[in-house]
């Protein structure tokens, strides 16, 4: 063992104790009208001895404890499947197996189950959306949560004041994110790398600050509640309708007794519509002329431009259909909330789309829905730790970019038929 | 009416206070191979640079086809014809050999969003005829059985010649190829000699070749340039450029 690993040990280790001593060692707490200072308390002190006695551990021994991340197996997906031309006559199958699953699953399992899967669904399409503009076109944007709040508002406020319809209103949000992305687009896709990560970053916080201080229009830290749900064909999930004289309830209709949870069951069949249909749109680009050019763009700006494509238009339409995806996901997240503030749109929310595209494999789908649910689901099973939440994240992350850097599916390329 | 297919009068490209290129002319004739050459350092890649639209000239005229194109944005240049490979190659890495050359063919396969959402007939047709044209050409340059291996994990000549093909894919008029033999073995080389001839002569096009190989230079080209230090030296058959005193003094870094 070297020394200058040593001393690469002892400066991990503290750095990670002044860190946590900031961060865990001392509260701000009110006594009375006046702040005091507080300290941790014994345990969470053994807590941070543990977690600086790991780092100063896991720096040390950096050379074997990759090694050992190299031995552990992993799981080659292509083996796993079947060969290719089989795989072909089976895939149709399999997602039509999918797709039954999804659609009898919620009436077997609990409202939460139900209502967490539809958060979940909600991240696959933002996961979807933003892994065309960094994973395909390679443009860092930290600021999607922008045009998920574009959507979000648009709907909130088409229906509070002018009462449309949700199902009006879903193309319109989505048109309206994707007018944003396109007004942001041009003067910003000039910039490269990470000057386009900073100026996006920025972009989302004057969204989100503007959404703050615009009270007599988007009611300001207080929000917009009371948003209309979807309706089935005109059909009212409530207890009582109140849509007029002749609106109906979805229950009343059907002649079945109120429960709540035929709305959740709902919004969660939704969502599954919403994602199969997003799915299946970005599929199609990613196979289409303009999608190759979102990934070569990708690969080498300079060759794109020799062989005459349009970087700028390919760029731009890379952020705004992007942004039209975040505003779909937008426009149902009010819907399914019922209630929308500036708060459900801060920085961490983009952090967390960007962790599921890069977990999931830039550019892969497959992946991108896995990273979704993980980055969903784990939180919640991790419920008491949720202070410590985005610690977790971070150990996450770190040891992942450790144990597959490629993210968990790495991007297959379409083999092309050949016919002569 | 000229039958020049590229005319340039009095290029010049100054970065600060250097002066890479100094009234360079350039002439090239439909179906001719030109060759420019020059020491290390010379300004070959910028005299490209400027005619590719990567850089905007400091001076001087380029036309291609008694049309001025200088000052033009790079993509609108090879969308007229005139299409280029760099000193060090540049392909779609990640991508497969097949995807690179149906990227090159972009615009004549853009067709709206709407019509490839629902695959419409004239998508598909579209869409098949990039793929047979994609295909002729990789035949041509004996890589069809690589289509659908990436890129980047083909040898370095073999990359060499993707990148050639896909500028073909193009339908360019004007090649210009910047030192396509660098890093080839002798084979390797022979094969692109002969490919550039057939360019030429079975395909019809002109190529601007930059070269230090001199046995290839010499070999293929119907004219040759000589520029040194951004000046241009002298220019002539491969005949006159090998007898001329002051390009072996050139070259031999005579004071
Ligand atoms: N963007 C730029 N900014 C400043 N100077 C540049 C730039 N591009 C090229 N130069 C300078 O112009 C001169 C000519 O360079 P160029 O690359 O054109 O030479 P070359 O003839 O292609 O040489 P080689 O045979 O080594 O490829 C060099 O001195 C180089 O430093
Ligand atoms: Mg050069």
């Amino acid at each position: 063992m070297t020394t200058s690993k040593f001393y690469n040990a002892i400066f991990a280790a503290g750095i990670t104790l002044i860190l946590a001593c900031l961060m865990i060692g001392v509260k701000l707490d009110t006594s009375g009208t006046q702040l005091a200072i507080k300290g941790a308390s014994a345990a969470q002190w053994t807590w941070i001895g543990g977690g600086i006695a790991l780092v100063f551990l896991s720096q040390l021994f950096s050379g074997q404890i990759d090694s050992l991340f190299k031995s552990i197996p992993k799981p080659n997906i292509t083996t796993m499947l079947p060969e290719e031309k089989k795989m072909a006559t089976l895939k149709p199958w399999l997602i039509a197996g999918l797709i039954v699953i999804m659609v009898i699953w919620p009436f077997m399992v609990s409202r939460g189950s139900v209502d967490l899967a539809t958060l979940t669904l909600i991240y696959i399409m933002l996961g979807l959306g933003l892994n065309i503009v960094v994973g395909l076109a390679g443009l860092l944007d930290l600021g999607f949560v922008a045009f998920y709040a574009v959507g979000a508002y648009t709907y909130a406020l088409l229906s509070e004041y002018f009462g449309l319809s949700f199902w009006v209103c879903l193309p319109i949000s989505a048109g309206a994110a994707a007018l944003f992305g396109f007004v942001l687009g041009f003067p910003v896709l000039r910039l490269r790398g990470d000057y386009l990560a900073i100026v996006t970053l920025g972009f989302g916080e004057i969204i989100r600050i503007l959404l703050n201080n615009w009270t007599n229009v988007t009611g300001g830290p207080s929000g917009i509640s009371g948003i209309a749900k979807p309706t089935l064909f005109g059909l009212e999930f409530t207890r009582k309708a109140k849509g007029g004289e002749d609106a109906m309830t979805f229950h009343e209709y059907f002649n079945l007794d109120y429960s709540s949870s035929y709305k959740v069951i709902f919004l969660y069949l939704i969502a599954v519509l919403l994602v199969i249909f997003v799915i299946y749109l970005i599929n199609r680009l990613m196979r289409m002329p303009i999608g190759r050019a979102w990934e070569a763009l990708r690969e080498d700006e300079i060759a794109c431009r020799s062989l005459g494509l349009n970087k700028t238009a390919i760029k731009l339409s890379a952020f705004t259909i992007g942004a039209s995806t975040a505003g779909f996901a937008g426009a149902f997240f009010s819907a399914r909330q019922g209630f929308i503030s500036p708060e459900s749109f801060i920085f961490i929310e983009s952090a967390i789309i960007l962790a599921i595209v890069v977990l999931g494999g830039m550019g892969s789908q497959v992946g991108i829905i896995l990273a979704a649910i993980i980055m969903t689901i784990l939180p919640e099973l991790a419920r008491e730790f949720s202070e410590y939440r985005m610690l977790l994240f971070g150990l996450l992350m770190v040891l992942m970019m450790r144990w597959r850097p490629e993210g968990l599916i790495p991007m297959k390329r379409p083999q092309l038929e050949l016919k002569q | 009416m000229s039958q020049l297919l590229l005319d340039v009068n009095g290029l010049t490209m100054r970065f600060g206070g250097l002066v890479a290129v100094n009234g360079v002319n350039l002439k090239v004739k439909n179906r001719q191979i030109v060759s420019v050459i020059g020491p290390n350092g010379a300004g070959k890649t910028t005299v490209f640079n400027c005619l590719s639209g990567f850089y905007i000239p400091t001076e001087g005229s380029v036309m291609l086809k008694n049309e001025q194109i200088a000052g033009l944005k790079d993509f609108h240049i090879s969308r007229k014809g005139l299409v280029r490979t760099f000193q060090h190659v540049r392909l779609f890495q990640k991508m497969t050999v097949i995807e690179n050359m149906l990227v090159a063919q972009h615009r004549h396969l853009n067709t709206n969003l709407i019509s490839g959402l629902f695959k419409t007939p004239n998508y598909r047709r579209l869409e098949r005829d990039a793929m047979n044209h994609a295909m002729h050409w990789l035949e041509e340059v004996d890589l069809l059985e690589f289509a659908n291996r990436e890129a980047g994990n083909l040898s370095y000549g073999q990359q060499r010649r993707l990148e050639i093909a896909r500028c073909m894919v193009t339908q360019p008029e004007l090649l210009m190829l910047d030192e396509p033999a660098a890093g080839l073995n002798p084979n390797e080389t022979k094969e692109l000699d002969e490919l550039i001839i057939k360019l030429r002569d079975e395909h019809e096009i002109s190529v601007l070749l930059i070269e230090h190989d001199m046995s290839l230079v010499m070999g293929i080209s119907d004219h040759i340039y000589v520029i040194a230090q951004g000046t241009p030296l002298a220019d002539g058959s491969p005949e006159e450029i090998k007898n001329n005193p002051d390009v072996i003094k050139a070259y031999l870094g005579e004071e």
